[in-house]
């Protein structure tokens, strides 16, 4: 099966352009419904909540912003890690092309923290082990990009990137167990797999269909923006100017 | 050669070469020094807040100093093609690469750690704290040089590669400070600063055994 579907075809960057633009309107209209479906439990479905009445709202876009900034970077160093292991140009574009939604995501995730911890904890801004380790979270992102941007030759602005992507990735877990290890500000884990979860189902539900819908956006994002990043590359092969030849 | 041999060759080297040119190291001290002096003059010269704030005062002002110097960690070598012959001789580069790591915490790492105490008094440490303070630099410092090699490597002959170094490395050098200044706290509050300095021990070991090869696998992306 595996030797039937041809994965090498796809690790070229021509026939996953192709690939990559029809699977695009589909991510993005399944993002789109999602977080219609998102927004509307958040805001019409879900209950006051008891303790912190309706600031709590801001979790349906906080936490799923704040889950998917440190997945991104975990997957965008397993494509470093594999273009380093396997020399593939498509596995350092895509990391290349995950890096700005993932900084976005996070600034996202410590703007709406920001918001929600103005009523609720009264300052917009403490020094708490999580909300500082996902600010270097986001200089890890910068500082990726900013690399990447200072280096002209392409190969060595992928390879370099990406070891410094590996270098960074010790990070996430420190953010992701930081509410476990200092007994700081930041609430505890949401979610927790070997307990039942300490919310209303209805909650849980409407953060978990924004999670989705910020996952497929993430997704149609990186393709889009891959994309970009082959025809910048692919700029003087053949593929690129019969194409270009086509669409005109 | 073997590996000791080699390294004390590279050490002995490096150190010839930053006693010859004895300005690079003092910039850096005096840096180190005028940083912590800013302090006081910025937030005002009340010596209780002084004293509460020392230890991680000093602790930034190391961080920021020894990013100063890591610029000249391979950049020389860099330019004038020592550094390709090093990659091209039989030797494993990590080897050589630990050599300069360790000249590189000699030169710019031991005279911020002979400093520290004088700033620390002037910060009105306790004598304890002062002891604390010198530990943690002692196991901190190194990882700075260590961590700094991989940001240094890494912007090679690049535009900007000060200003890019210090976007790199600084983020990954929180958890140092974090565990550095916090020992001089610990002590000065009376918890003890015991789970700080273990914790940095282990970050020292840690950094030891991985940085080098990150190093190197650095060196040849940017040398292609």
């Amino acid at each position: 099966m595996i030797n039937g579907l041809n994965w090498y075809k796809f690790a070229s960057p021509a026939t996953f352009y192709t690939l990559a633009g029809r699977m695009i309107p589909w991510f993005y209209s399944l993002a789109a419904l999602l977080c219609v479906a998102g927004l509307y439990i958040a805001f019409f479905l879900a209950p006051t909540d008891f303790q912190q009445s309706e600031a709590y709202r801001i979790i349906f876009i906080h936490v799923p912003a704040a889950w998917m900034s440190m997945f991104i970077y975990i997957v965008m160093a397993a494509w470093a890690a594999i273009g380093l292991a396997f020399n593939t140009r498509l596995s350092f574009m895509m990391a290349s092309a995950l890096a700005p939604t993932g900084a976005m995501l996070t600034f996202v995730s410590l703007w709406t923290g920001a918001l929600w911890g103005k009523p609720t904890w009264g300052a917009w801004w403490v020094w708490d082990a999580r909300l500082t380790s996902e600010l270097i979270l986001f200089f890890l992102y910068l500082g990726f990009m900013a690399l990447q941007a200072a280096i002209d030759d392409p190969r060595r602005a992928d390879r370099a990137g990406a070891l410094i992507a590996l270098v960074g990735v010790v990070n996430v877990p420190i953010i992701y167990f930081s509410v476990r290890w200092w007994n700081t500000l930041h609430q505890g884990a949401s979610i927790s797999m070997t307990k039942a979860p300490s919310m209303a189902a209805i909650m849980l539900e409407g953060m978990l269909v924004m999670a989705l819908a910020v996952w497929m956006y993430a997704i149609a994002a990186a393709l889009s923006r891959v994309r970009s990043i082959i025809l910048e590359r692919e700029r003087n092969s053949q593929w690129v100017a019969q194409m270009m030849e086509a669409e005109a | 050669m073997n590996m000791l041999q080699t390294v004390s060759v590279v050490l002995r080297r490096e150190l010839i070469l930053a006693m010859r040119r004895r300005g690079d190291v003092l910039t850096v001290l005096f840096f180190f020094v005028i940083v912590a002096s800013l302090f006081p003059l910025g937030v005002g010269p009340d010596p209780k807040l002084l004293s509460l704030m020392g230890g991680g005062v000093v602790w930034v002002s190391a961080l920021l100093a020894a990013m100063l110097s890591l610029g000249r960690m391979f950049a020389s070598d860099y330019a004038d093609g020592t550094l390709e012959q090093l990659i091209l001789t039989p030797t494993p580069p990590v080897i050589w690469i630990t050599g300069k790591i360790l000249a590189h915490w000699l030169v710019s790492g031991v005279p911020l750690i002979l400093m520290a105490p004088i700033l620390g008094v002037q910060f009105g440490l306790t004598s304890d704290a002062l002891l604390v303070l010198v530990i943690s630099l002692l196991l901190g410092t190194p990882v700075l040089s260590l961590i700094g090699a991989i940001g240094a490597a890494l912007t090679l002959g690049l535009r900007g590669g000060g200003v890019l170094v210090s976007l790199l490395v600084l983020p990954l050098y929180i958890p140092v400070l974090i565990f550095g200044a916090g020992a001089v706290d610990g002590s000065m509050s009376g918890l003890g600063a015991e789970a700080h300095l273990s914790l940095l021990g282990g970050i020292l070991v840690l950094a030891f055994i991985s940085t080098p090869w990150a190093v190197s696998a650095a060196l040849r992306i940017s040398i292609e």
